[in-house]
């Protein structure tokens, strides 16, 4: 690219204003990477969840319990091949801001029902064994400085014990990672055995149903056949699939991707503008040197490219700092300080962000780059 | 007496004229105007402001087309070249210079130097020999890495002088090279174009207003009221 570096000495021609231009496109590429991370954490796991997998719950709502005794007639019902069940702990670590999920749950029946939580299979026999163990997500652990073999104590906000503290602990036996990248490490699973038998009330109940039905073709037929089952008693469940399930939880929070997608759109039409006006200038301030370079045989469809490929550099550059530091943000941590499970940059959004930059160069450089391709030498001399 | 035979035109203008509009009005800045150039020839362009010079200057080195008429060189009309054919002529048989220097300000001496070697297929350390050798034409090898705005004047005209010729052009053309420049510098000036005339046979058509430039010259032509004479019209 012999050209590259006549481009780039034309960036630095009025640095300040280079400068300027390529913050707001780092600023909102930033922006862009942030939003593209949190709604991703928004509608977390649906894209993920199981399309075999069925949430069963109580009717009217998913914080009223179920009998622990629907286990043996959900299993008997047609189509079901596997199904576990989980109830809802939260309690509080250390301090009340916080905040990671804690279940309740049968270890083996759960983690058959869950093969992306991935467990070592010795931490995954010590769970299965110790009546007080409990495992932790990576992302959890790794926050709070857990080592298999910790002692984790939990206060409780629901389920005190029947000697009237509320005071758990857990012995740490495990640390689960992910599958995928979108997979939630944060939970912290515990023995539903151990809970049931020392809190003050409440035996025999749980939170909700997993089910895996043999054929995820069947899973509508199944669901209804699993209301059906509980019809007119005075539990009844809805049951829908894993993903309806999750879709259904983010659409409570709103639709925020929609509100996201408005609010970049905004943003980078107004960096469309400030790269656009700040080409259109540059261009502007050079027509005499244009003038003089198409004297010299520089052809308009070149001299087009040139203006193009500095709007382009400047647009990549200030596009792929933003991408990179968004990168960095992200990996650092979630902004609300762990109420988001999961929250990473996702490879499709990145890889976006590149397009867009792209575009956004191609788009700003356009106007200035086919003015220069228009000049009239002669004129352009004669503005001396 | 035998004189030695004289060298080809490489330069041949029949008939050209050049009309600008403005407005309703058109105006006719030239008008019929004929002139052949020889290889090697020094040729002064003189005539009144307004005139047309660099009018004539623009036809002849292909920025720009004549209304009417034909412009040759080397045997090959530049008139009717689509523009990308003439952009890439230009690129391969003239070098301008202009009065105000026309350096990138962004790019140190050798980098404007390199400019018009961008456009031709000479590699990297091809193009730096070139460079070299045209700022040690102008005398300005220890200048090579400072910007225009650390050069004087004079300096920037030699540079605007390297640029010019590094591709090795068939043409050299000057407008006002010196216009802007003192009596020292611009005598320089002179000294250096008439030692690429004399001493590496460039042909050059320098539009000036200096009867002390046009003395450098082989030939003097004067043009006035969009005719060519080979005298001064009082
Ligand atoms: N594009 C144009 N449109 C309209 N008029 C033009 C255009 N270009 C040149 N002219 C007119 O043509 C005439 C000749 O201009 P030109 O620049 O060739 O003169 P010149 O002899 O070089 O003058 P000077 O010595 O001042 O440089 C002037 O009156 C100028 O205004
Ligand atoms: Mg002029």
């Amino acid at each position: 690219m012999r050209f590259l570096h006549l481009i780039w000495s034309n960036l630095k021609r009025r640095k300040l204003r280079t400068l300027l231009t390529l913050l707001s496109i780092v600023v909102a590429f930033i922006l862009y990477g942030y939003l593209s991370a949190i709604a991703r954490a928004m509608d977390q796991g649906v894209s993920l969840a199981g399309a075999d997998r069925l949430i069963v719950r109580h009717r009217v709502s998913i914080t009223q319990p179920l009998p622990e005794s629907y286990l043996r007639r959900i299993l008997a019902i047609p189509g079901v091949q596997n199904a576990a069940h989980a109830s809802w702990f939260g309690g509080i670590y250390q301090d009340p801001r916080n905040f990671f999920a804690q279940m309740a749950i049968i270890p083996e029946a759960y983690l058959d029902l869950y093969p992306e939580f991935l467990l070592p299979a010795d931490q995954r026999l010590a769970f299965i064994r110790t009546r007080t163990g409990a495992i932790a997500g990576r992302r959890t652990a790794q926050k709070y400085g857990w080592n298999i073999g910790d002692r984790i104590p939990i206060q409780a906000t629901v389920w005190v014990r029947q000697n009237g503290e509320s005071a758990w602990e857990f012995d740490l036996v495990g640390i689960y990672d992910g599958a995928e990248e979108g997979t939630d490490t944060t939970n912290f699973y515990f023995h539903y055995d151990y809970l049931d038998e020392a809190r003050a009330f409440g035996q025999g109940l749980v939170g909700w149903y997993m089910v895996r039905v043999q054929d995820p073709d069947q899973a509508a037929t199944v669901a209804r056949l699993i209301d059906a089952e509980f019809a007119n008693s005075p539990q009844e469940t809805k049951t829908e699939t894993e993903g309806a399930f999750l879709r259904g939880w983010a659409q409570q929070i709103g639709d925020i991707t929609t509100i996201m997608s408005a609010i970049l759109s905004a943003v980078f039409f107004t960096i469309l503008l400030v790269t656009g006006n700040t080409m259109a200038q540059s261009v502007r301030e050079r027509t005499e040197e244009l003038g003089v370079l198409k004297a010299m045989g520089f052809d308009n469809l070149l001299t087009l490219a040139l203006v193009l490929a500095e709007s382009c550099l400047l647009a990549i550059l200030g596009g792929t700092a933003g991408l990179a530091i968004a990168w960095f943000l992200i990996a650092s941590g979630d902004p609300t300080g762990g109420a988001l499970p999961i929250f990473y940059f996702p490879r499709q959004n990145l890889l976006w962000g590149i397009l867009i930059a792209c575009g956004l160069g191609l788009a700003a450089g356009w106007l200035p780059a086919r003015q220069a391709m228009r000049l009239q030498i002669a004129e352009a001399l004669r503005r001396i | 007496m035998d004189s030695p035979p004289l060298p080809p035109p490489i330069l041949i203008i029949e008939a050209v004229e050049k009309q600008f509009r403005r407005g309703t009005e058109t105006l006719h800045i030239l008008q019929g105007i004929d002139l052949q150039v020889r290889r090697g020839e020094f040729v002064a362009l003189m005539g009144p402001s307004g005139s047309g010079k660099t009018t004539l200057l623009n036809l002849i080195g292909g920025l720009d087309r004549p209304s009417r008429g034909r412009v040759a060189i080397d045997d090959q009309r530049i008139d009717q070249l689509s523009d990308r054919r003439l952009a890439a002529w230009r690129a391969r048989h003239v070098g301008f210079v202009f009065q105000l220097y026309n350096l990138l300000p962004v790019l140190t001496a050798d980098r404007n130097v390199e400019l018009p070697l961008l456009l031709t297929s000479l590699n990297k350390a091809r193009r730096r020999q070139q460079v070299a050798l045209a700022l040690r034409v102008v005398g300005l090898t220890d200048r090579a890495r400072h910007y225009p705005r650390q050069l004087s004047g004079g300096e920037q005209q030699r540079v605007g002088i390297a640029r010019a010729i590094v591709t090795d052009p068939t043409l050299l053309l000057c407008d006002e090279p010196t216009g802007d420049l003192d009596r020292k510098s611009g005598d320089d000036i002179l000294d250096l174009l008439q030692a690429l005339n004399r001493d590496h046979g460039k042909t050059i058509i320098m539009v000036t207003h200096d009867p002390h430039a046009s003395a450098r010259a082989t030939r003097t032509i004067y043009l006035n009221k969009g005719q060519l004479s080979a005298t001064a019209v009082a």
